[in-house]
């Protein structure tokens, strides 16, 4: 767009500039610092002279994660919960969507409608939440972080608009006047003509089971049990990582040793990070315009 | 016809319904048994906010004690704190993360290199993905006094070293605004899309008309997006007391709690951890009734204002 061709015009355009590439540095300089961390030698990032590459070459850090125990155990359960989670969340919300988008409408559509929007909006809080799970004996359960949110009202009204908006009436008539019958056209005309929303839900659902730590802090305390997001807790936050340290002996050795824990301690905290991105960090780069399409579809006001 | 025949076709008609749609009905089941236990079952359970709720004696079988439990927060010493807390850190959020995400819209919008434009995008949207925890575990190795990034840069400016988690007057700018460098890229998403869809012949007609590039930005780039900026804005007022309690219940600690503090997280620590259940039941319903009458407000008034709203 050449349009602006003042000298003012050019300022403006040069300060845009600087302003956005200052922007770009501050986004990405605390994920660049965090890998380079990971990787060097744990004692100079504990000197502080990592600052902008590597120093010395050290994948200490992540032996040293891959060698505990819990992370592969939540690593193994996040797996489970995003898999299982994301395909009832897709079973409920792409047939709940349906009903919705299909016409004629069925009868009482206005109260159902109303029922499910105003969840949104109100709801009994957490304790008489918990109380619930708890009366109904789901506590310590893997369906206590799969169950509840089955259906997202909100996703159900963004896939509602897409059905819609995409796919002629003329379809469902032709299909009806063939006989078909209302789940044949869920199955047979509406699902085969919704890929882009499937796919875009899909990385919304495994997105949010993968990222979710509130419920299962809340509901499971069977370690076991526990996704991957807990573990992160407990070494990120609470800042249990080396429970082996003791402060016993104050030898020149011990004290040695000692440092040289804490620099690992602190390096495996960054590596940790990127362990545990590490799944949606590859498939960032594939997702990226799905998650924009997404957002597109439920701005469209519906 | 009479009232009885009447009656009686209406109910007719509605078994019509019923067998002619009987398979939408059954599709709709599962969710509506899901979403009935799991968000109208416990507005129910809301009940015990007006009783003093045993465990063994259930829901229906404990005492009725009326607006006790209201009465004893609002009145409580921390009644003040928490509400102070939770309206300062929302509109503080709401002042910082609002706005952004807009000026970041227009100023991509105003690039004229695709390239760099697209690597700005990609890049700002990442944070998005990553979770609250592993975000809250970046902040605290960054502020870390002795080794945290954040302390280096700012003594490499010939600045002292600050140990933020544990200062107050820190926490909520800690907060608001590593919640900004997540979410400003991916929320600028929708004002970007409402961006590129202005009608090229306005812009041309702006600069025959004389505009320069801030003219044009503000008398056809923000009110074409206006709308957008309106719904999105109802959406973060109706939220306005359910502040992220996630995030803020991985960031406190002991000695940054009077301002880090919160009525969720204290709903949660007291609720669920000290277990007084009635008396926090009370509470989250507090909560929520004025997080509805605000959401109600805001939308008449922009609905008076603009005639854009969400109802």
């Amino acid at each position: 767009m050449q349009l602006f061709r003042s000298k003012w015009d050019k300022v403006v355009n040069i300060v845009n500039i600087a302003i956005l590439a200052l922007f770009l540095i501050v986004e990405l300089y605390p994920l660049y610092f965090t890998l380079i961390a990971s990787i060097s030698d744990p004692y100079q990032v504990s000197l502080n002279n990592v600052t902008l590459i590597p120093n010395g070459f050290s994948l200490e850090s992540y032996k040293e994660v891959f060698s505990d125990q819990g992370i592969w155990i939540g690593y193994a359960n996040s797996l489970f919960y995003a898999v299982t989670g994301t395909l009832i969340n897709l079973a409920f919300t792409l047939s709940c969507a349906f009903c919705f988008a299909r016409k004629p409408a069925f009868k009482g559509k206005g109260i159902v409608t109303g029922l499910l929007v105003f969840t949104m909006y109100f709801g009994g809080g957490l304790v008489p939440s918990y109380l619930l799970i708890r009366q109904m004996g789901l506590l310590d359960t893997r369906w206590v972080l799969i169950l509840p949110g089955a259906l997202s009202v909100y996703n159900m009204i963004i896939v509602r608009t897409f059905y819609q908006t995409t796919i002629p009436d003329a379809l469902y008539e032709s299909a009806r006047i063939d006989g078909c019958t209302d789940i044949g056209m869920l199955l047979r005309i509406t699902l085969p003509l919704s890929k882009p929303i499937i796919a875009v839900m899909t990385l919304f659902f495994a997105v949010g089971h993968w990222n979710s730590y509130f419920g299962a802090l809340i509901y499971v305390t069977d370690v076991s049990k526990q996704p991957l997001q807990l573990v992160l807790r407990r070494i990120l936050i609470l800042d249990d990582v080396l429970s082996e340290l003791s402060l016993g002996s104050f030898s020149a050795e011990a004290m040695k040793d000692m440092v040289q824990k804490q620099a690992l301690a602190v390096s495996m905290k960054y590596a940790v990070i990127y362990v545990a991105s590490l799944p949606l960090l590859i498939a960032y780069p594939f997702v990226q315009k799905h998650f924009v399409k997404g957002i597109m579809v439920g701005a469209v006001k519906g | 016809m009479s009232v009885q025949s009447r009656v009686k076709k209406s109910a007719d008609n509605f078994l019509k319904y019923l067998i002619r749609d009987y398979q939408i009905y059954l599709i709709l089941l599962p969710s509506l048994a899901v979403v009935f236990i799991f968000c109208y079952m416990p507005m129910y359970g809301v009940l015990i906010g007006f009783k003093d709720f045993k465990l063994k004696d259930g829901i229906l079988g404990s005492a009725w004690v009326g607006f006790e439990h209201f009465g004893r927060f609002l009145t409580m010493g921390q009644f003040y704190k928490l509400v102070r807390n939770t309206f300062s850190i929302s509109l503080y959020s709401f002042a910082v993360g609002f706005p952004l995400p807009i000026v970041l819209a227009l100023m991509l919008n105003e690039c004229q290199y695709p390239k760099f434009k697209k690597t700005v995008q990609m890049i700002s949207y990442a944070p998005h993905f990553i979770s609250t925890v592993v975000i809250c575990g970046m902040v605290l190795l960054f502020t870390n006094r002795s080794g945290g990034m954040i302390n280096n840069i700012i003594e490499a400016f010939g600045g002292e070293r600050i140990n933020f988690m544990i200062e107050p007057g820190w926490f909520q700018t800690i907060y608001v605004f590593s919640g900004l460098w997540q979410s400003i890229g991916f929320s600028s998403i929708i004002y970007i899309a409402a961006l590129s869809g202005i009608d090229m012949q306005l812009i041309e007609a702006s600069v025959l008309d004389g505009a320069n590039r801030l003219q044009k930005i503000w008398h056809v780039d923000i009110p074409s997006i206006l709308p957008t900026i309106i719904i999105l804005m109802i959406f973060n007022a109706g939220s306005l007391l359910s502040v992220g309690h996630e995030k803020i219940y991985l960031l406190q600690n002991d000695l940054n709690m009077e301002t880090s503090d919160v009525i969720s997280t204290y709903v949660y620590r007291v609720g669920l951890v000290d277990a007084q259940f009635s008396y926090t039941t009370a509470i989250g319903l507090f909560n929520s009734l004025v997080n509805l009458v605000m959401l109600a407000v805001v939308n008449r008034t922009a609905r008076a204002l603009s005639g854009t709203s969400l109802w």
